[in-house]
């Protein structure tokens, strides 16, 4: 059991935390927050050569195809993101609960088959599941509820071959809702399974 | 730290003091009865006694404002209990002021209708303040009660308190409570949790007086801390804090600066709740695949599974004997409330029968021995109360906003809850009964209550 006082060595461990925090969003591939206005060409001249100049980026390997540019492409660009625009972003889409349940609808379902196949093209990201409760219910039993959302997310995404070791599930109640409104709508919008990717 | 040392004018009846030294003691706020009924003043046939606590006299103008406060919290501490009938402050400016005891005009008191009137005075001692006390019979003229205080001069409010639950322990037997506290939560700050892309507030655990007076910030996370709660010495706090991106229990000992993390980590654990004794914790956690009740050591040691349901088990609360622990629910459908013993032996019997929806049980000592708890009455909650020897419930509060979590006062006669009446989610109290309703917290939301001892 860890014994700390308060006043200096809490504060030093949320740095630590933060200092973590920050280095795992910033960790092996830094994008600057506001873009730099840099020269297009420059980037575009760092890409595999146009297919109108086949001669200077002839590979060694001399094969006459190019080196187009292929499915994986896409995931470069997404994995050139800092986890915060990943997470701004949201690749991994959320599923949503009927009132009081945390069963898997036939809709909530596919949208976890689609989170699930973007798992298991990016091997290296771990998740959290977040489960999040509508205001119609307690603080406290909101909390369980939440735990038992976020669980059967994880239990299904598992069941598609997900290794259970990538996704962490945490209850936030009602505390956080996305819809502050007090309807059908917003109600649905915070019943749900939210996806964050924590480490890529 | 505040002192009380006894104060012995030989003008105020030195022998009773001596003579009944129980009667003013203050450790540990357990009742004991006054061994001299003459101490306590009644009222008329089967009235509450008629108090009047005007300001107290201030020996220099440098306690002036000292003075008006001490009378002010005193009347407020003295009305909380209803023991007694306080009249109202702007009827005293027909009663000549006194600027010592033996000046206090005891017929125009008379004349008000008090059956028994404050005379305070105060000074400032170095960074103290020094107030002497003293409860006057109106009709026989006498000192019931004199006593001196000391506490520093920033918290006079904290000098009344001390005279108020005196009083009311030795005038009526009763443990009063204005020297308790209540922890919360509050976004008050405004401040947004780091380390998220989502915009989320940050809750933070405070504590305040008992009359939401002193609010103190004790966590400092920027993260989500909920459902704080007072070890029975209400020298520790325990919460549950999302600061490790995982919500995990933690007990804080703020007047010590120290803090422990006795689930360390091990799963998700959520809503603590200290036994009687202040030795455990029951505590609600998924660590073996659904939200069950366990129960362990403050130290983290000996966990032990309460509950074994595929249903959520959740929000645990123990029984002032610390034999049972009520607990949510929805094993028959919708959350409600069961007692099981805190053993794990036996089976859970359902307490609540009629309702929808009902959570977040918290249990009262004798000798109410009741369970309050938030059952859904509409598109909200209200407050309802489970009387344990009769098995009645009844309704506190009536659809006024949505009116969740109630914790009791340590002795029964209150609760505190979170009410959305006036437009965000303030803290409230209320006494068992439904009266005398009292707004908290005014200052960003404010959730989930927890009374000191």
């Amino acid at each position: 059991m860890k014994t700390f006082t308060i006043s200096i060595r809490r504060l030093a461990g949320s740095l630590a935390v933060a200092a973590a925090l920050m280095a795992a969003a910033c960790g092996g591939k830094p994008v600057p927050e506001t873009p730099q206005p840099a020269p297009e060409p420059q980037a575009v001249s760092t890409a595999p050569a146009p297919p109108s100049s086949p001669a200077a980026a002839k590979p060694a390997s001399s094969r006459d195809s190019l080196p187009v540019p292929a499915q994986p492409l896409t995931d470069d660009r997404v994995s050139g993101k800092s986890l915060d625009d990943l997470n701004r972003d949201s690749p991994l889409k959320p599923v949503f609960f009927n009132y009081d349940s945390a069963e898997l609808s036939e809709e909530a379902q596919k949208i976890a088959q689609a989170n699930a196949a973007l798992l298991r093209t990016n091997k290296t990201w771990v998740i959290t599941v977040e489960g999040h409760c509508d205001e119609r219910g307690t603080a406290e039993y909101n909390l369980a509820l939440g735990e038992r959302r976020a669980a059967s997310v994880k239990t299904y995404l598992v069941s598609l071959g997900i290794s259970v070791e990538r996704i962490r599930v945490v209850s936030y109640g009602k505390e956080f809702p996305f819809d502050p409104g007090r309807d059908e709508a917003a109600f649905a919008k915070n019943r749900r399974g939210h996806f964050v990717v924590t480490a890529k | 730290m505040m002192t009380t040392t006894r104060w012995c004018a030989p003008l105020f009846l030195l022998a009773l003091f001596w003579a009944h030294p129980s009667a003013f003691q203050t450790a540990g706020g357990q009742r004991s009865q006054p061994s001299d009924v003459e101490l306590a003043i009644s009222g008329d046939s089967g009235t509450p006694p008629r108090f009047a606590v005007p300001a107290f006299v201030a020996a220099a103008p440098d306690v002036e404002d000292a003075a008006k406060v001490l009378g002010e919290v005193l009347w407020d501490d003295l009305a909380f209990e209803r023991e007694f009938y306080l009249i109202p402050r702007d009827t005293y400016a027909s009663v000549p002021a006194a600027r010592t005891a033996d000046q206090v005009p005891f017929a125009a008191w008379r004349e008000l209708g008090a059956d028994g009137v404050i005379f305070g005075t105060v000074q400032r001692m170095g960074g103290n303040l020094r107030i002497e006390v003293r409860l006057l019979n109106i009709r026989t003229r006498q000192s019931v009660f004199a006593r001196e205080y000391s506490g520093p001069s920033a918290n006079p409010r904290g000098l009344a308190h001390a005279v108020a639950d005196e009083l009311h322990l030795q005038q009526r037997a009763l443990r009063g409570v204005a020297r308790t506290r209540l922890a919360f939560t509050s976004d008050r700050n405004r401040e947004k949790v780091a380390g998220t892309t989502e915009n989320r507030d940050v809750k933070e655990v405070y504590f305040a007086d008992y009359d939401g007076a002193n609010p103190r910030r004790l966590t400092v996370d920027r993260q989500l801390n909920i459902t704080p709660v007072w070890a029975p010495d209400a020298r520790a706090i325990a919460y549950t804090s999302y600061r490790r991106g995982f919500p995990d229990l933690y007990i804080m000992r703020p007047f010590d600066g120290t803090s422990t993390n006795p689930t360390a980590g091990k799963g998700s654990n959520f809503l603590p709740a200290f036994s009687p004794d202040g030795k455990r914790l029951a505590f609600m956690s998924s660590r073996d695949g659904n939200p069950e009740i366990y129960v362990m050591n403050v130290d983290g040691s000996a966990v032990r599974r309460l509950t074994n349901h595929p249903a959520n088990d959740a929000t645990p609360t123990w029984s002032p004997t610390g034999t049972e622990i009520a607990f949510t629910s929805d094993r028959t459908g919708s959350p409600q409330i069961f007692i099981t013993s805190a053993e794990g032996t036996g089976s859970a019997r359902r307490i609540s029968t009629n309702e929808s929806y009902a959570d977040r049980p918290t249990w009262s000592a004798a000798p109410f021995n009741e369970i309050a708890f938030a059952a859904r009455t509409g598109p909200g909650f209200d407050i309802k109360i489970y009387d344990i020897a009769s098995g009645q419930t009844r309704q506190i509060t009536f659809g006024e906003g949505s009116n969740e979590s109630p914790a009791f006062a340590p002795n029964g006669r209150h609760l505190a809850f979170t009410s959305t009446r006036a437009g965000k989610v303030q803290v409230f109290t209320v006494a068992r009964d439904g009266k005398d309703l009292r707004q908290i917290t005014r200052d960003g939301n404010n959730y989930t209550p927890s009374w000191s001892n």
